[in-house]
């Protein structure tokens, strides 16, 4: 079941349980992510205007979203101009139905997809399934969790948990490839040799977008594989489910994206393949184009200034490499196919923040800020975790506890009379609300001293 | 120049040594160190924590306490990030006036001594010495080589280099109760690389993270032990 949707099913501190004892997926992850971070600072380093581009990026960002009505209509009326189709989707249910009709209005039981994290996101696949439509991945990595029945666990190598050696016999069981070797190059030769028969045969391609441009009317999506190419040229008929927050006013303002975007994700200057095209052409490419424009959450996003800077996310996954719970927790423990920093902001304010699952998210966090200081768009992220986690309301149980901690620290006097208790108990209660029994799962404590900094302080002066 | 010591909630009750640690370097640089009894805590683990009322309660206090000091020196990068980034928000102008002062000790001692202030100062400290460098410390006040630059002058002292310095140790304030698992993973590595270095001390800027490390080499039974860098810029654990 590649798809996933951003639903968790448990709180982020009981699914992580689990995922924490797969040891081998931690390790596949350890290794992926320390490459990944060492090559990504590295292609930063080379950019002497970086923290300057990031500055712009953030406010063109924030400027589109100011004015994100008048740029969508825009948006439609060129895209209709240039031969196109526009629907409007409040939700994943009705961007899924939309596309099932697409494709059951030509008559197609059958569709090829452009690694998208919207389409995840709408949980397409398992949807069109249920209509008859088989919907097969062509990027590699998604390619990999669909014939695994595994749920993407990172935003750009959604098998980032697996390793070569797990590929080798899954491709040997799922493809009947004779892969006598893990060596990647056969590997994505098998891929590639059965990912060849399934774009001739296509007929219909669903992909997301990266960008639109609202005065052309023109849709992207960068990728590196050709995959995205080959299905976005080959097959008659394509529909894209986009994002509406990916809408900028000027086709001027993709090039400081296409500088950020690969250096942050792939940590290359430049991805191998970017494809732009306008509506549809008589005799090239696609002749038929649908564009579905996404909400889902995202308007109550934008409703709220403290948070709304989420929205400028262009899913480059930097954040996720560099953060040190998702390298130990891994990408499925956040319940959603947005994993990571990012997901721990936006799928709660996506679904809303008196979802009880969810709102556990914004506290799998140490806080530490690795996640703002790689973010190309320069999202205040650990500042927005701690926005949420006041918007997701304290537990009751914790809520006694921090009162009584407020209420102990309002007064020197009081705080005194604490310390002494603790010293007698042998708790840290009063400085570190929250079950004790978490510190002692594998922490000793302090061994308390016999006075408080301030009654040495009176007796020394 | 007249210090007041702000000394952080946990640093007064479980940690007294860093405080009267942290008071001896700021005398031996010079300056004359005073202590507002009326401090207590600058708000963080409320604010963190989704108690926003609280936390703005707490830091509105300490604003008020420190606003009319000169400056305000405390042995604790978090602490002093907090007071830098959010008093601000939180209290208004006493809380920007109070923010503007304050330095987390490291800091301070760097601009002191380059303005060559300080000149007695000649700590030591017997020791291979590992460097912990906490997060709020480094991304939220760019500590980065300052701290290390104060150890290299300690007579006596071995600096040693860990492997992956920026990572997180794990502690996070109440993410360590709340997300223990995750929360000991993160140690565990921390812990490793700190144990590969050969050191015989961790040495950091913030009590917080090195009691939850300290609590995790107990657990281990590991020799590897931990001081507040204040103790070693003092002239060693008293
Ligand atoms: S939040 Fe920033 S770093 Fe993370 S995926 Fe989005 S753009 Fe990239």
């Amino acid at each position: 079941m590649s798809g996933g949707g951003i639903t968790p099913s448990d709180r982020f501190e009981k699914a992580v349980k689990l995922t924490l004892a797969d040891g081998q997926m931690r390790a596949n992850l350890r290794h992926a992510t320390t490459t990944i971070r060492r090559k990504r600072q590295r292609a930063q380093d080379e950019v002497p205007d970086w923290q300057e581009l990031r500055d712009r990026a953030a406010r063109m960002k924030d400027d589109a979203h100011a004015r994100l009505p008048e740029l969508l209509i825009q948006l439609e009326e060129r895209v209709q101009d240039a031969g196109g189709r526009v629907h409007w989707a409040r939700d994943a249910a009705e961007a899924r139905e939309i596309v099932a009709a697409i494709a059951a209005g030509y008559g197609l039981n059958r569709v090829v997809k452009v690694k998208s994290m919207t389409t995840d996101e709408i949980e397409l696949n398992d949807f069109l399934a249920s209509r008859g439509i088989a919907a097969v991945e062509t990027d590699l990595a998604e390619l990999i969790c669909q014939l695994a029945g595994d749920r993407p666990s990172h935003i750009l190598v959604p098998a980032i948990h697996r390793n070569r050696r797990e590929i080798q016999e899954l491709f040997r069981r799922t493809l009947g490839a004779d892969l006598p070797t893990d060596n990647p190059a056969e590997l994505a030769e098998a891929a590639r040799l059965h990912l060849r028969r399934t774009f001739l045969a296509a007929e219909m391609a669903v992909s997301g977008a990266n960008f639109a441009v609202a005065e052309t009317g023109t849709v992207a999506v960068v990728e590196s594989e050709g995959n995205g190419r080959m299905c976005l040229t080959l097959p008659r008929v394509l529909a894209t489910v986009m994002g509406v927050e990916k809408v900028f006013p000027l086709w001027s303002d993709v090039e400081l994206m296409l500088r950020l975007l690969p250096r942050s994700s792939t940590a290359e200057r430049m991805n191998p393949y970017t494809s732009f095209w306008t509506g549809v052409r008589p005799g090239d490419g696609p002749q038929e184009f649908h564009l579905i424009l996404l909400d889902n959450g995202r308007s109550r996003v934008l409703a709220d200034p403290s948070t709304r800077e989420t929205l400028r996310c262009i899913r480059c996954s930097a954040c996720l490499n560099v953060c040190p719970v998702y390298e130990r927790a891994g990408g499925h423990a956040y319940g959603s196919v947005y994993p990571g920093p990012i997901g721990a902001i936006l799928t709660p304010q996506l679904l809303g923040m008196e979802h009880g699952e969810a709102n556990s998210l914004p506290g799998a966090s140490s806080l530490c800020g690795a996640c703002l200081e790689v973010c190309p768009v320069k999202i205040d992220i650990p500042r927005i975790l701690v926005e949420l986690r006041a918007k997701a309301g304290v537990k009751p149980a914790e809520s006694a506890g921090l009162k009584a901690a407020a209420w102990a620290m309002a007064s020197p006097r009081r705080f005194e009379a604490a310390i002494r208790w603790a010293r007698r108990g042998r708790g840290l209660a009063p400085l570190l609300p929250g079950p004790l029994s978490g510190w002692l799962q594998g922490r000793d404590l302090p061994e308390m001293p016999a006075r408080s900094f301030r009654e040495e302080w009176r007796r020394s002066r | 120049m007249r210090v007041q010591l702000f000394v952080t909630c946990l640093n007064d009750a479980v940690f007294p040594k860093v405080g009267l640690a942290t008071a001896r370097v700021l005398e031996a640089v010079g300056c004359r160190v005073e202590f507002d009894e009326r401090q207590v805590c600058c708000g963080q683990m409320h604010l963190n924590s989704g108690d926003e009322a609280s936390g703005r309660d707490l830091a509105v206090r300490m604003a008020e306490v420190f606003a009319e000091a000169e400056a305000v020196v405390s042995p604790s990068g978090s602490c002093v990030a907090m007071a830098r980034h959010f008093w601000p928000k939180l209290a208004g102008d006493t809380g920007r006036i109070a923010a503007q002062k304050t330095f987390e000790l490291s800091e301070f001692l760097t601009h002191r001594l380059a303005q060559g202030l300080g000149r007695g100062w000649t700590p030591e400290f017997a020791g291979r010495v590992a460097w912990h460098s906490s997060c709020h410390g480094r991304r939220g006040l760019g500590l980065l080589d300052q701290p290390k630059a104060l150890l290299r002058q300690v007579r006596g002292l071995e600096l040693l280099e860990i492997e992956s310095e920026d990572q997180c140790c794990g502690f996070g304030g109440t993410f360590s109760v709340k997300n223990p698992d995750v929360s000991l993973a993160m140690m565990d590595d921390k812990l490793d690389a700190l144990e590969a270095t050969g050191a015989e001390w961790i040495t950091g800027t913030d009590s917080s993270c090195l009691m939850h490390l300290a609590g995790g080499l107990s657990r281990r039974g590991s020799r590897l032990k931990t001081i507040h860098l204040a103790e070693i810029l003092a002239g060693g654990a008293d």
